[in-house]
């Protein structure tokens, strides 16, 4: 399974909202971690939000379910709620498509 | 699934009160503070409208600052729903006594996976409510998530807990729902989470009339009214008509008010009605039904007092110009500001919404008098049980309020076949006085006739009186009641005219009478004179003729002793003279 992203040129600008150090939290990180080093080497940049610590932040997003990930760059936003344990849906979600050998 | 079941459902159970017209009457105080409630309804019956007034009365009213928070939409239609209510969204928004938050839900934005939970949606309602001091918080709709997420079973739970949360947080809560298909009170079975108070809305349209209805369907743990209540949301926003009101404790004062005609009030003993009853005209058309109810407004504006006229069949410049003809000027009245007519067409709303109207109006204007022309054309199309508990709410607030109401009341069936009192039955039970007007037709014309059915609390005449319209007003004549019926009209009149000449001659018979008896003791004296006359005549002539005769017998004897003495004879020879004639 070898992997490419359509644009090189591209960054993702991703966004995880979180509350606290839950185990869904963590595991949503390091997911998304995963995942991004595995398609997106050196072209995104994850920006973790503890919503415990800020909640104004959560209106700004639209957040009601945690974690969430969200794609603000390239446009269009999109939402990703969940662990991110689905790497495939995760994937579909951040239109990032998996080139399969 | 199992049910939450509060442990705090004690019977006195505190209240939050809404400040909507009528829904905290119902409840008994408000919504269980503290606690959520549902409110659930289909679409554009009202909920929004209810849940947003709970929370803006109670920032502005009960001094609880609340937090709306909409999965739908809406934000100009809410501001705009609150400027009706005389409030400016904006300005309670920057004074902290509401937070509105718009939570949305797009569902093509939105990928799931794996395992999550709503916590943003907690944090972020716990935000609103830390930032402003909330004690009320409003849902609308939450049903939106399910739409929004894939996954009901996470969101099941959730919500499960955000209800559980909310309480534990002591909100006072409205969580709004969409009716479900068939019996199902809400879409996605929220009832199974909000336990302890449920509100169901409804709108129905029936003969081309909506009316909204509003039942507390649940309430644990307190008392609560469980019929259907119709509501109106209106230009003051959102108001219950608690149909019947739970008591009937009005006063009842003794001061009198005269209906404006006297023979009527004379036959009301003597003194018109009671102030702040209910009085009920009934009868065919044309009777003088209106008559007599502009009459009663008039003479509420001669007392000085304000009366409040409901036309529903004319304009109030055809009123004026009517009542004029029957003598009656009612535009200084309405000039002085005494008398106010409200006109309007019976079929532009629903009851209920003439009721609020009436309500309204009856508020504004303080009257002494309301006086409502027709009824039957409010009632128009209604059944008995649905215009009658609506009449009642009417009437109660009017006792309440110390005013004395006039209705009139077309009665169907006429005159002939059917009893015109068996057409309003429902009605009746609820006024004091009842006025019934029939017409007669007999001899060639049609005649008006008016009785007092009834008039609870006072001595009331049986009679029936005919009910006189004229230039010169209203006035109430006895009929003529003779052996075996009544006249009315010319044939009063002409039975009046035929009494009056019968007497007349009747006088000059006994005065005949009189004359002749006086001649006949005349001539019976005249008789005793007479025969006094004639007892005196012979008496004289017997004592002429013993007279005569002893003057012969003298005459006689001395003739007898003479012839004696000449004779030579003895005077024995009396006898043999005798004996010898």
């Amino acid at each position: 399974m070898s992997t490419m992203t359509k644009t090189e040129t591209e960054t993702y600008e991703l966004r995880l909202y979180v509350a606290g150090q839950t185990a869904k939290s963590l595991a949503a990180l390091a997911n998304l971690q995963r995942i991004c080093e595995t398609h997106l080497a050196g072209q995104y940049r994850i920006e973790v939000i503890d919503l415990l610590k800020t909640p104004q932040l959560a209106a700004g997003d639209q957040i009601f379910a945690l974690p969430t990930l969200v794609r603000r760059l390239p446009e269009p936003i999109k939402k990703i709620i969940g662990d991110l344990s689905n790497e495939e849906r995760v994937l579909v979600g951040l239109d990032l498509q998996p080139l399969n050998g | 699934m199992n049910k939450q079941r509060s442990p705090r459902a004690t019977p006195g159970l505190p209240k939050s009160p809404t400040g909507i017209t009528g829904l905290d009457e119902i409840t008994g105080g408000g919504l269980p503070a503290g606690r959520p409630t549902l409110v659930c309804g289909s679409a554009g019956c009202g909920k929004t409208m209810m849940a947003m007034e709970f929370l803006v009365r109670g920032a502005v009213e009960f001094g609880e600052p609340g937090v709306f928070m909409m999965f739908e939409e809406n934000a100009a239609e809410l501001t705009a729903n609150v400027r009706s209510l005389g409030f400016d969204l904006d300005q309670l928004v920057q004074q902290k006594k509401i937070a509105v938050h718009h939570v949305q839900i797009e569902r093509s934005e939105i990928e799931e996976t794996g395992e999550y939970d709503l916590e943003g949606l907690f944090i972020r309602l716990g935000h609103a409510i830390d930032s402003i001091g909330a004690k009320r918080v409003v849902l609308d709709t939450v049903e939106a998530l399910f739409a929004g997420l894939p996954n009901h079973a996470i969101l099941r739970a959730e919500l499960r807990r955000l209800f559980r949360w909310l309480k534990d947080r002591g909100m006072t809560a409205i969580i709004t729902g969409e009716k479900g298909e068939g019996n199902a009170i809400t879409r996605y079975g929220l009832e199974e989470y909000v336990a302890d108070c449920v509100i169901t809305l409804d709108h129905r349209v029936k003969e081309q009339i909506s009316t909204r209805r509003l039942r507390v369907l649940k309430y644990r743990g307190s008392a609560h009214g469980t019929n259907e209540y119709p509501f109106l949301i209106g230009e003051r926003g959102f108001s219950v008509l608690p149909i019947t009101s739970l008591r009937l404790d009005h006063a009842a004062p003794a001061e009198r008010l005269s209906t404006g005609i006297a023979r009527l009030d004379q036959m009301l003993g003597g003194q018109g009605v009671f102030r702040g009853s209910s009085v009920l005209v009934s009868g065919a058309p044309g009777t003088g039904k209106s008559s007599i109810g502009a009459n009663f407004a008039d003479a509420a504006c001669r007392h000085g007092e304000r009366a409040l006229l409901f036309a529903y069949e004319e304009s109030s410049a055809q009123i004026l110009r009517n009542m004029r003809s029957i003598g009656m000027d009612l535009a200084p009245w309405v000039k002085k500001g005494r008398l106010q007519i409200y006109a309007s067409r019976p079929a532009l709303s629903g009851l209920e919404q003439h009721l609020v109207e009436m309500h309204d109006m009856v508020k504004a204007f303080r009257p002494a008098v309301v006086v409502v022309d027709p009824i039957s054309n409010l009632t128009l199309e209604r059944s008995e049980t649905e215009v009658m508990p609506t009449l009642m709410r009417l009437i109660d607030f009017l006792k309440q309020e110390q005013i004395t109401s006039l209705f009139t009341s077309l009665t169907t069936g006429g005159s002939g076949t059917s009893a015109p009192e068996d057409s309003q039955v429902g009605v009746s039970s609820l006024m004091d006085t009842w006025l019934l007007l029939r017409n007669v037709e007999f001899n060639g014309e049609r005649n008006r006739l008016i009785y007092v059915l009834k008039s609870r609390g006072m001595a009331h005449s049986n009679q029936v009186r005919e009910f006189v319209l004229s230039d010169a007003g209203i006035d109430l004549v006895d009929v003529y009641l003779g052996a075996d019926r009544v006249l009315t009209g010319t044939a009063r009149v002409a039975q009046a005219a035929h009494e009056r000449s019968a007497a007349e001659l009747r006088r000059e018979d006994h005065e005949r009478k009189l004359r002749q008896l006086a001649a006949k003791r005349k001539a019976i004296e005249a008789q005793i004179a007479a025969l006094h006359a004639e007892g005196e005549a012979e008496a004289a002539e017997v004592k002429f003729a013993i007279a005569q005769e002893s003057l012969q017998e003298t005459t006689t004897q001395q003739n007898s002793a003479a012839m004696a003495q000449l004779r030579g004879g003895a005077t024995t020879a009396n006898n043999a003279t005798k004996g010898k004639r």
